[in-house]
């Protein structure tokens, strides 16, 4: 695995279209729990195997529309806290993208995500938009990041980010 | 000569500070109003702000209201409704509107939205705030606590899509089954990224409380917000509300100012719809599902349980009996409008009908209270999204309907086109 933690490198978890948040954070896994305990429920009922066999790095890859449906940030919180680095997909609902972005976990939208499958091994420069695929030797590009969210990004997240930027101004 | 600009991009100009914007366009914007509630408020917005050290950056501009686990008696709601109510005391935030009813509903009829205003709000539905001309968008807890920080937020100025309703809906023919419509034809994502505008004569004929399901439900299409451009009728739903210096002459959008996508739907020739399980995209004119057993008929909702909504459920039950062994349910918006349908009989013809009125709040709709799907179980509701696993276990299933197709299931246990009862009263 890849030491640097802003090049993620692990396995494609890959999964179709319309992945909604119902799904990434169904409600009995965030009324009256904490994310880390109601993240063991993300995706059951879609793949019950999921939060138990996604480990420290991989890389969530899904369809078209990923993460419709509720504001409620605990879609992508529940990724990253069972370990998913990166999320590529075809697109993304506009508040599910901003949540994950402002969670330091890059969203990436991937036109050739049909040329990954499931358990390849990936490594995501988010920066520069790319993907390797070093299972199947591929290269797939992204579209890079928005550029004014960059230092958000590189700060791990819009709270770090925050904390750092009202240090400066004290 | 300025550029021609729409509504939505006066709106964004003004909070920004600048002349004119264009879409594509990144601005940081002024926050007029920002708006929360109890499952993405305090318990994670405000924890994130105080774990930050900073204040609200402007109480007078934050208005808190409960309405997720406001219905439910489970001792972990009761504790959320106590943190809730401390977080609030503890700022000594003035506007605080709990167990009134759903935020998106409350918000307006306590007068905190006019038109021009940019306004955010901790949940996805908050686009219904542009029924008043104002432009609202649903944001996560995170960014929320961000905009509670600094009172700022960025936004990508949206292309424009514009929903061109024309002629008028036929009896039994609602808002909602244009919006489903829509859903129908372009998808969840039809609309990804931009502000719906919903204009032509159909819209403007239509009451305040239509249009909100109209807003409301431009995030079942993706979209960043929707919007109505304010008119008479805003003014006078907002007079009543208590809105003072409502603006309606400012706050229009320019002649020829470009939009990206004109959509044009025949009022006149649409059909009641009904969006099959399991996402709002699978909708169809209803005689399409006509037949389909359901177990359970519920009224409920931001989306679908305004006075309007009450109203025209009552219409098609006023008389009936709802089916033998079926669960129909109805939960007022608000305690607001459950008092006006009270005075004015309409919950009594809904209970009449075998209706059982439950507490508002936003219940069924995402599972919680007496109206959540059992196992297998098979529902309808006026509600604005059924993914699986949302209104009940995974294996229930959740059709979506008007007011009046979900009052005419109730009535003969199937999927059933309400205009087959609406006739009667012509």
């Amino acid at each position: 695995m890849s030491t640097d933690r802003n090049i993620p490198e692990g396995r494609a978890w890959v999964y179709g279209d319309n992945i909604d948040t119902d799904q990434l954070a169904p409600i009995k896994s965030y009324k009256n729990m904490e994310a880390e305990e109601g993240c063991k429920f993300c995706l059951e009922a879609l793949d019950a195997d999921f939060a138990g066999a996604v480990e420290d790095g991989d890389i969530f890859v899904a369809g078209a529309n990923m993460g419709i449906g509720s504001s409620r940030e605990q879609a992508p919180l529940h990724l990253k806290l069972l370990g998913i680095r990166a999320v590529l997909a075809k697109s993304f609902a506009r508040i599910f993208y901003r949540n994950t972005l402002n969670f330091g976990v890059p969203a990436l939208i991937c036109a050739d995500v049909d040329r990954i499958n499931s358990g390849d091994r990936l490594r995501v420069d988010p920066l520069k938009g790319r993907v390797e695929n070093l299972t199947t030797g591929e290269t797939l590009s992204c579209d890079p990041l928005p550029e004014h969210l960059m230092a958000m990004i590189a700060d791990g997240g819009l709270m770090p980010h925050l904390t750092k930027k009202l240090k400066q101004e004290a | 000569m300025p550029k021609p600009m729409t509504l939505s991009e006066k709106i964004i100009a003004k909070a920004a500070g600048v002349e004119s914007v264009t879409p594509g366009d990144i601005v940081t914007c002024a926050v007029d109003l920002a708006m929360m509630h109890d499952s993405s408020g305090p318990r994670r917005a405000g924890r994130m702000l105080d774990e930050l050290g900073v204040p609200v950056w402007d109480k007078d501009k934050l208005v808190v209201i409960t309405d997720h686990y406001t219905v439910d008696p489970d001792p972990a709601s009761a504790a959320i409704q106590d943190h809730a109510r401390e977080w609030v005391a503890e700022k000594s935030l003035p506007h605080f509107l709990p167990d009134q009813g759903i935020c998106h509903v409350v918000l307006p009829e306590n007068g905190f939205l006019k038109p021009g205003m940019f306004c955010v709000g901790g949940d996805s539905h908050s686009t219904t705030g542009g029924a008043f001309g104002a432009f609202m968008v649903g944001i996560g807890a995170t960014e929320l606590a961000g905009v509670l920080a600094t009172g700022e937020i960025w936004v990508r100025v949206p292309e424009t899509l514009r929903i061109d309703v024309t002629g008028k809906l036929a009896p039994g023919v609602a808002a909602k089954d244009v919006i489903l419509k829509l859903c129908g034809d372009i998808g969840v994502m039809g609309a990804n990224y931009m502000v719906v505008e919903y204009a032509g004569e159909a819209v403007r004929a239509l009451s305040v409380d239509e249009r909100m399901t109209l807003t409301n439900m431009a995030a079942e299409l993706g979209a960043k917000t929707g919007i109505v451009t304010p008119d008479k009728a805003t003014a006078e739903w907002l007079a009543e509300a208590g809105a003072g210096d409502v603006d309606i002459e400012t706050w229009q959008g320019d002649d020829g100012a470009p939009v990206s996508r004109t959509i044009t739907i025949d009022g006149a020739a649409l059909a009641p719809q009904v969006a099959a399980p399991s996402n709002p995209e699978n909708a169809a004119d209803v005689t399409e599902y006509a037949g389909t057993p359901v177990q359970q008929a519920y009224i409920g909702a931001c989306t679908g349980a305004k006075l309007e909504d009450l109203r025209m459920a009552a219409d098609v039950v006023r008389g009936r009996t709802k089916a033998a062994g079926l669960r129909f349910f109805v939960a007022p918006a608000s305690n607001k409008i459950r008092d006006a349908a009270r005075t004015d009989g309409t919950l009594q013809t809904l209970e009449d009908a075998g209706a059982l009125i439950l507490p508002t709040g936003c219940g069924g709709c995402i599972g919680i209270g007496d109206a959540r799907l059992e196992e297998n179980m098979t529902g309808i509701s006026s509600t604005n999204r059924n993914f699986v696993g949302r209104a009940g276990p995974a294996s229930s299933k959740l059709y979506l309907g008007s007011p009046c197709s979900v009052a005419a299931a109730a009535i003969t246990g199937e999927i059933t086109d309400p205009r087959e009862f609406i006739g009667e009263f012509l």
